[in-house]
């Protein structure tokens, strides 16, 4: 011991400890590590790894880099999973038409297929989010009262009561959530895109998050009913401001001057 | 008016009007006011405008006072709407929840009450601005423009606070913004908060309390102001555009009976079905979309209504300054916009005892003016509204953004930079424009309203044919007043005294001289321009 205490401000002491201290990390995390690698159906899965890479090369490596490793165009995929492929490829923000504050929804490209093949892909560059199963975002059974509750605590601040979208900082923004299928809903939440914070399941349980998108669906899609009428793009006062002045004063202001026109006449004698 | 020793018995109808002429008087009333003359122009209708929804608004809101509860005790939602079942809400939101599936009728009137209230506040907006850029807010109507502005006034914090009253999220955020404009008073704000809310934020008290306040209260002292300003229109009559046999003394118009009865009548129905064509097809606070309020929760697009947007956006695009002094904090941030809001609203109410001191105009004026023959007064109007217009952007910054892909940020700056210099180019640009319609104006009394006949003379030269004006067009370009600018007393009077002017008046002709001096009014043609032009001595 006297020994180690009197060097301990040698030099290269630091260093030392510093190899130690990676050497053990290093060690214990190759010990805990979850085992990554799929065992299913092994050959199908390098199958479609294999033409995964190819689609990558083509579509996507321009910006992620020729192993998914990033560069100042774009980030790191090493990790991102196939759930964040899926969400990005699916909903047509990848690959993106053009650099900017927000990469914006557009026409889907690939088809499923593909996309699921570049999922693979980027998958194996190291474990992420898996893509969702039918049975963990389908809101059938699920408790949209419950659910509205956790839109309000959670999804309001950015995407607005019933997820008709919000203004972020500089350009960005939070989308519009009218038309997103459950699938890219759930993928969104637990993924956490672009400007998204992500919420994963230790900290919002799969049932919530079906929750969730039981309530969206209810408010905010073609079967969402609106018992007061047109809903002016559920923005709130803002929209009903505007079609008081300009529907409801509007209106009004035409009625007075055809009132005035229409005046009883003196007789011209 | 009947005596006792008629022996033929009079028609019933008749005898009716004797019973209550006997007790009221109303021959006496209906002599005088019958004969009531009102003058005719759309733009006179404004005010009606405003008088019938706020009629609709008390009907409507005498029917949502049947079903609404104005408590904040906690209950549980079990009405149909499924998306908030089992929620826990206050009763007040539940009973609104009520009104709007439940009651018959209930949504349609909840949304009439208060699609009526926005377009009442923009009614009066318009009003006050018709009054405004026609000077019929002067002598002797001073004190009828102020009822308007409190009505305006009170309009906008009766509106507020029965939008508060659901109890919703949109609702309790708004609320939670206004105490929060309250905190920030220096020394008091605290107490005020305590004192208006029952304690702390949100407590189980504020719903009832603005319950009284948008039910009672404020309306009563609406109601009051309103029948005032009425009573004011009637002894003050009705100010009426210049034209031919329309002078300062004189009303030109239909008498009230039976004409004006029919068509204020037949106007109050139109207004009604509007009103209530646009609540049946037009979805306004959809409370089951917002959910109840708990202060743990908020959304984004959390906006006023349209009349305190302009609150709104001062707080929006005010810096978060703060100062901390000796363990307190002075929220600069908050503070200042709402010390600016009542300034910007009472600049505009003050604005008729502003002129008169400037003008030195103490005379009495029933011609309604055309804007541009006053064009240092409409450019300060419109300096005015471009300023509140560019802070309802301000305040609803947040759909500028994501309607126009524009940057938040970039909408703040605007905001705050065309704030100040908005006014100041709105004010030069109307100024120029006013002054380009007097000289228009000119134009067309001295050489006629333009015919678009061309026509070629025999040396090959075009000129344009131009015909004279009727004598009623020439009287109404031409009957506007000129004033002459106030010019300061010589330095030295008579005696060779100096003459003290005080600072006050110097700034008074400074003033006036931006009014009526030179090139702030093109001069009206006078009659020996006007035959010379005419004569014929040709074309220029």
């Amino acid at each position: 011991m006297k020994k180690l205490s009197a060097r301990r401000r040698h030099p290269l002491a630091a260093v030392v400890v510093l190899l130690l201290a990676l050497a053990a990390t290093g060690g214990l995390y190759a010990a805990f590590a979850p085992a990554g690698t799929a065992k299913a159906d092994e050959t199908a899965q390098s199958l479609a790894i294999e033409e995964g890479k190819k689609l990558y090369s083509v579509g996507c490596a321009s910006c992620h880099g020729t192993g998914g490793q990033g560069t100042t165009d774009g980030p790191s995929l090493v990790g991102v999973g196939s759930a964040a492929v899926d969400f990005q490829v699916g909903t047509g923000r990848m690959p993106a038409q053009q650099p900017g504050a927000q990469v914006p929804r557009k026409k889907v490209i690939y088809t499923q297929a593909e996309i699921d093949q570049l999922a693979a892909y980027v998958a194996s560059l190291g474990a992420g989010p898996i893509t969702p199963t039918e049975g963990q975002y389908s809101p059938d059974g699920a408790d949209i009262a419950k659910g509205g509750e956790l839109f309000r605590t959670n999804c309001a601040q950015c995407h607005n009561f019933t997820g008709e979208g919000g203004a972020l900082t500089h350009g960005k923004y939070a989308p519009s959530l009218e038309g997103v299928s459950p699938k890219h809903l759930y993928e969104a939440m637990q993924t956490g895109p672009q400007n998204m914070p992500s919420f994963p399941d230790t900290t919002m349980p799969e049932k919530e998050k079906k929750d969730i998108i039981a309530y969206v669906q209810a408010v905010n899609s073609e079967k969402a009913d609106n018992p007061g009428g047109l809903k002016l793009g559920g923005l709130g006062p803002v929209s009903e401001g505007l079609f008081a002045w300009i529907f409801g004063l509007g209106a009004l202001i035409a009625v007075a001057i055809w009132v005035a026109a229409h005046t009883a006449k003196a007789k011209k004698s | 008016m009947s005596t006792v020793t008629d022996t033929k018995k009079a028609p019933a109808g008749e005898r009716v009007a004797d019973w209550a002429d006997g007790r009221l008087g109303i021959y006496t009333l209906a002599k005088a006011n019958m004969r009531k003359i009102f003058p005719d122009h759309w733009s006179f209708m404004l005010g009606e405008i405003c008088l019938y929804s706020f009629i609709i608004i008390i009907l409507t809101g005498v029917y949502l006072t049947m079903f609404f509860h104005p408590s904040m005790n906690e209950v549980e939602y079990a009405g149909p709407y499924v998306p908030l079942q089992g929620q826990l809400m206050s009763e007040a939101f539940n009973s609104t929840m009520h009104i709007s599936f439940e009651v018959r009728g209930g949504l349609l009137i909840r949304q009439i009450h208060h699609w009526a209230a926005l377009i009442f506040l923009a009614g009066m907006f318009v009003h006050m601005m018709r009054v405004f850029f026609t000077g019929a807010f002067r002598k002797p109507r001073e004190i009828n423009w102020l009822f308007g502005f409190l009505l305006f006034f009170l309009g906008m914090f009766t509106g507020f606070t029965g939008y508060s009253l659901p109890d919703d999220l949109l609702s309790g955020t708004g609320v939670r913004f206004m105490q929060g404009a309250i905190l920030s008073v220096p020394v008091i704000g605290t107490y005020l908060s305590m004192f208006l809310f029952g304690g702390e934020f949100p407590g189980g008290d504020f719903v009832a309390r603005f319950y009284s306040a948008h039910v009672l209260l404020l309306p009563g002292i609406m109601l009051g102001l309103m029948v005032a300003h009425l009573i004011l229109v009637f002894v003050h009559k009705h100010t009426h555009f210049e034209g031919p046999g329309r002078t300062n003394k004189n009303v030109v118009g239909m008498p009230l009976l039976p004409v004006y009865m029919a068509k204020a009548g037949g106007f109050f129905f139109l207004v009604f079905g509007v009103i209530a064509v646009i609540a049946a097809i037009a979805s306004i606070n959809p409370i089951w979309a917002l959910g109840p309020y708990r202060p743990d929760q908020v959304s984004t697009g959390a906006q006023p209504d349209w009349y305190m947007g302009f609150a709104e956006g001062l707080i929006r695009v005010m810096p978060g300054w703060e100062i901390n002094l000796w363990g307190h904090t002075l929220v600069l941030g908050v503070f200042i916009p709402l010390v600016i809001f009542p300034l910007v609203l009472g600049a505009i109410a003050v604005y008729p005892f502003i002129e008169s001191w400037i003008t030195g105009d103490k005379r009495e004026h029933h011609i309604a003016q055309r804007p541009r023959n006053a064009p240092t007064r409409t450019a300060f109007g419109v300096a005015w509204i471009t300023a509140y217009m560019i802070m309802l952007v301000g305040g609803g910054n947040d759909l500028w953004a994501t309607h126009f892909h524009l940057s938040i940020n970039s909408i703040t700056w605007f905001v705050r930079i065309f704030f100040f210099a908005g006014p100041v180019i709105a004010f030069i640009i109307t100024k120029r424009i006013c002054l380009g319609l007097q000289r228009r104006d000119r134009d067309k009394v001295l050489h006629g309203r333009e015919s678009g006949i061309i026509k070629r003379l025999p040396h090959g030269e075009f000129v344009e044919v131009h015909e004279p004006l009727s004598q009623g067009e020439l009287y109404k370009l031409t009957a506007h007043e000129q004033y002459q600018p106030a010019e300061l007393p010589p330095a030295v009077d008579e005696n060779g005294v100096e003459r003290k002017v005080g600072r006050m008046e110097k700034l008074r002709v400074k003033l006036n001289k931006g009014y009526y001096g030179e090139d702030n009014q093109i001069a009206k043609p006078t009659v020996e321009e006007y035959k010379e032009i005419q004569s014929g001595h040709g074309h220029h």
